[in-house]
């Protein structure tokens, strides 16, 4: 197959990336869940809330590291596999990469160390500590990458000379005009799809009849934060595609797939976009209820596919079908947040088995939803790369196909094996469930070495098993 | 102003990297020693000495590349693509070392094939590493790009030379002698004593990798000879190489008497000697033997913008660092933990 170098870069990086971007969305909202944890720990001192701590830093620290290893690789392949975009805009966005290394980075990965390791060794307050500092450092590389991100999508503040841009005003650059908005959306996404997997360990938990105290908290903490983040993303998702509507209208137009921009715009429930005859086949839709989304009139009128030259056109499979799939989780999730908050008031939660059942099988829907809204909004923004800008085809290095294809296999050979691993292993944590041999430090206690006072049932424990992280 | 930032930048990606060679250095070579060990209780013990620390160690090269990116975007864009395959193949060793920290312990009783994938991806990495050093220093092709640049003109195994072998295996050998001296300084009983008796052939091996180097660079780039043995120059460089050997001279007494800190510290010293050693031939290249730190340099603008964080966060991140590699002070003994 003679297949051309720019496709298979692209390839490359849709697949590191979108291995990649599971593990960051499920560390920011993990870590956040621990930071929670300890806090109402050394606010009450309920033994639970430190067992169900140590239980989830656990997987953390297995998702963590696959997030480590997986983003390591994303940052040299800006330069491997896409040299001319690092030459053409590394002034702009490299130096935001750079402060993502600087102020988050290096924060995450060696507060980490006394996050993991530092639960009997140092004070609790220096332990609940570095857990929050962990959160708040995952929540700034994703302030930092989502700008770098939005600037590609809507770039500001910044002057093309020879080919090259210059930035004018970081102000500008950082908070372009798609950030606020992808920023929130991102990061509601990341705690709202923790969330869901907190839940479905719960409910797996309640069905199982096991750890009924520990499952029971998960199941509350979980279900009143989907019903509150679930709706909350309908409307921050809503001013995203607003937003999107008045930067890139061809993506809008694409993830309707809507042609003709002379009639109003229809929600399009089903069909299958046509690129070629320029029409949707097999439709189902619901007429001039999108012109009601996008430009709150009956009549609105958005441009169409037609108005854009085809080879700017964004492809339709992609981004049709990504939308709609993301939407469709994020409508179930927010039923399942108002469902399981309505039981709860009831007081028939425990009860529901009907709802517990398949809100145990949901873990890895929040995953689907967070890659499905980003291949629709990065495969949106093509034919550029960075929009109106560069082209992705003109972004791509001097590599020949041979040499991305070998590493192209190697990625997917290594991915699958090693990430497949890492979700057997979360899973057989999942199944070993919390432990109550050990019980919580004092929470206002000195240092607790193995060994003295407090800290001889967690020390003992640790003997076994030498090192291992949250014990 | 628009001489001394490329400089200024230079000195600290240059840092950057020498920390991660000196930090990454010795936990990697953890995992090339790994293989020489008998018990699973010892491999739990050398693999202790780094848990807390291997993932802040790491960052130092995200640091490195992300830096040369924002630093020196014209070079980032020329040396990734010519090392293509080995940065590639160190990133996926990375990978496989990385996770068999967590895997590892999850995966009791079967830790076997991450104790394999620890030590395999750590060799390979450290490998990987050398082909890059030694792919950078032989030279690269590079021909104009429209935008009034330069991009890689070669092939994808242009790196692979006899040249870049050894680099290699210098490196790989490099790492195994600070993880060696590590070992000897952060515990005691087996480990330490296998540790001590492994590190004065690592060190010999290592300095005749070096001293290969130092005589093959200049013997096969006139630039690099008429930077070493020109008139005056060579009356201000020959302390390097006798420092180089004072050191080694020390590390190798250090472990004959017992000694626990400084041969750890005395081989850091070897690394930062031969770095630079390396600097001195190829400066002021970044890109030998063409594109020079102020061709490759970015917009001052985007220099001074990440400069000024750089100044203000490198002491907090040094500052941190220090703190927990302080809570973590103290030997691990078999069997034993920081819980």
């Amino acid at each position: 197959m003679d297949f051309d170098p720019t496709f298979l870069a692209r390839l490359q990086f849709a697949f590191t990336v979108s291995f990649h971007i599971v593990f960051p969305a499920f560390s920011i909202g993990t870590s956040a869940y621990i930071a929670t944890l300890l806090l109402l720990w050394s606010k009450t001192g309920a033994e639970r809330y430190h067992r169900l701590a140590r239980f989830w830093t656990k997987i953390f620290a297995v998702s963590f590291a696959m997030g480590v290893v997986s983003g390591i690789v994303l940052s040299y392949q800006f330069g491997t596999n896409w040299s001319r975009f690092s030459e053409v805009v590394g002034n702009v966005i490299g130096p935001l990469i750079g402060y993502e290394v600087l102020t988050a980075f290096f924060l995450e990965a060696t507060f980490l160390g006394i996050m993991l390791f530092g639960w009997t060794r140092v004070p609790p307050w220096l332990h609940v500590t570095s857990a929050c500092v962990v959160a708040v450092g995952t929540a700034i590389s994703g302030f930092w990458i989502l700008s770098a991100n939005s600037w590609m999508h809507t770039p500001a503040g910044f002057e093309m000379k020879d080919g090259i841009a210059y930035p004018t005003d970081w102000v500008r650059i950082i908070f372009n005009p798609s950030f606020p908005y992808r920023f929130a959306h991102m990061m509601i996404a990341a705690y709202l799809t923790t969330a869901v997997v907190v839940l479905a360990v719960g409910c797996r938990y309640l069905l199982q009849k096991r750890f009924g105290e520990d499952a029971r908290t998960m199941v509350r903490m979980a279900v009143g934060m989907i019903a509150i983040v679930a709706p909350l993303q309908l409307f921050v998702g809503d001013a995203h595609g607003l937003n999107t509507l008045e930067h890139q209208p061809a993506k809008i137009a694409a993830m309707e797939a809507h042609w003709d921009g002379s009639k109003p715009v229809a929600l399009s429930l089903f069909g299958w976009p046509n690129a070629e005859a320029e029409r949707t086949d097999f439709e189902l839709a619901i007429p001039n209820l999108s012109s009601l989304i996008l430009t709150h009139h009956w009549d609105g009128r958005i441009k169409g596919l037609k108005d854009f030259p085809a080879n700017e056109r964004p492809p339709l499979i992609t981004t049709y079908f990504g939308f709609r799939l993301m939407v469709a989780i994020g409508m179930l999730f927010i039923a399942t947040g108002l469902v399981g908050a309505w039981l709860w008031r009831r007081g028939t939660l425990w009860e529901a088995t009907w709802f517990q059942w398949p809100a145990s099988c949901m873990w890895p829907l929040g995953f689907v939803a967070i890659l499905s809204g980003w291949i629709t909004t990065e495969t949106g923004r093509q034919p550029w790369v960075v929009h109106g800008v560069l082209r992705t085809a003109d972004a791509v290095s001097p590599v020949t196909a041979g040499a991305v294809w070998t590493s192209l296999a190697l990625f997917v050979l290594v991915y699958c094996v090693v990430f497949s691993m890492g979700v057997y292993y979360v899973n057989r944590l999942i199944n070993r469930g919390p432990d109550a041999t050990v019980t919580a430090p004092p929470r206002h206690g000195q240092p607790n070495r193995p060994l003295s006072g407090a800290g001889e049932a967690v020390g003992e424990v640790v003997h076994d098993g030498a090192m291992e992280p949250a014990r | 102003m628009e001489w001394y930032l490329p400089l200024a930048w230079g000195l600290i990606i240059g840092g950057a990297v020498a920390m991660y060679v000196v930090l990454d250095g010795f936990d990697l070579g953890i995992g090339i020693l790994f293989p020489f060990t008998k018990t699973e209780h010892e491999r739990d013990q050398m693999m202790n000495t780094v848990a807390p620390f291997w993932d802040g160690n790491e960052t130092w090269l995200v640091l490195g590349g992300g830096g040369l990116w924002v630093a020196f975007p014209k070079a980032y864009a020329v040396i990734m693509p010519a090392l293509y395959l080995p940065v590639i193949v160190m990133l996926l060793a990375l990978i496989f070392r990385g996770v068999s920290f967590e895997f590892r312990w999850v995966a009791k009783p079967n830790k076997g094939v991450w104790n394999v994938a620890f030590a395999g991806g750590s060799i390979v990495a450290a490998f990987c590493q050398g082909l890059i050093l030694g792919g950078l220093l032989q030279g690269i092709d590079v021909r104009p790009t429209p935008t009034n640049g330069l991009q890689f003109a070669g092939g994808p195994l242009d790196w692979l030379t006899p040249f870049s072998l050894v680099c290699g295996v210098g490196v790989v050998l490099g790492y195994a002698l600070l993880g060696a001296t590590w070992l000897n300084m952060k515990t005691d009983g087996e480990v330490a004593r296998r540790s001590r008796a492994q590190a004065p052939g690592l060190l010999v091996a290592m300095l005749g990798a070096m001293a290969l180097v130092s005589l093959w660079t200049p013997l096969a780039i006139d630039r690099i000879w008429d930077r070493w043995f020109s008139l005056p120059n060579i009356l201000y460089l020959w302390p390097a190489p006798v420092l180089t050997a004072l050191v080694a001279f020390g590390v190798w007494r250090g472990l004959e008497a017992g000694r626990e800190i400084l041969p750890f510290l005395g081989s850091i010293a070897l690394f930062l000697l031969g770095f630079v050693g390396l600097a001195i031939s190829t400066w002021p290249y970044l890109v030998p033997p063409t594109i020079t730190f102020w061709d490759a340099a970015a917009a001052p603008a985007s220099q001074i913008f990440l400069g000024a964080g750089t100044i203000v966060l490198f002491p907090i991140i040094i500052g941190y660092t220090v703190f927990v590699y302080w809570l973590f002070r103290g030997k691990v003994r078999e069997g034993e933990g920081y819980h």
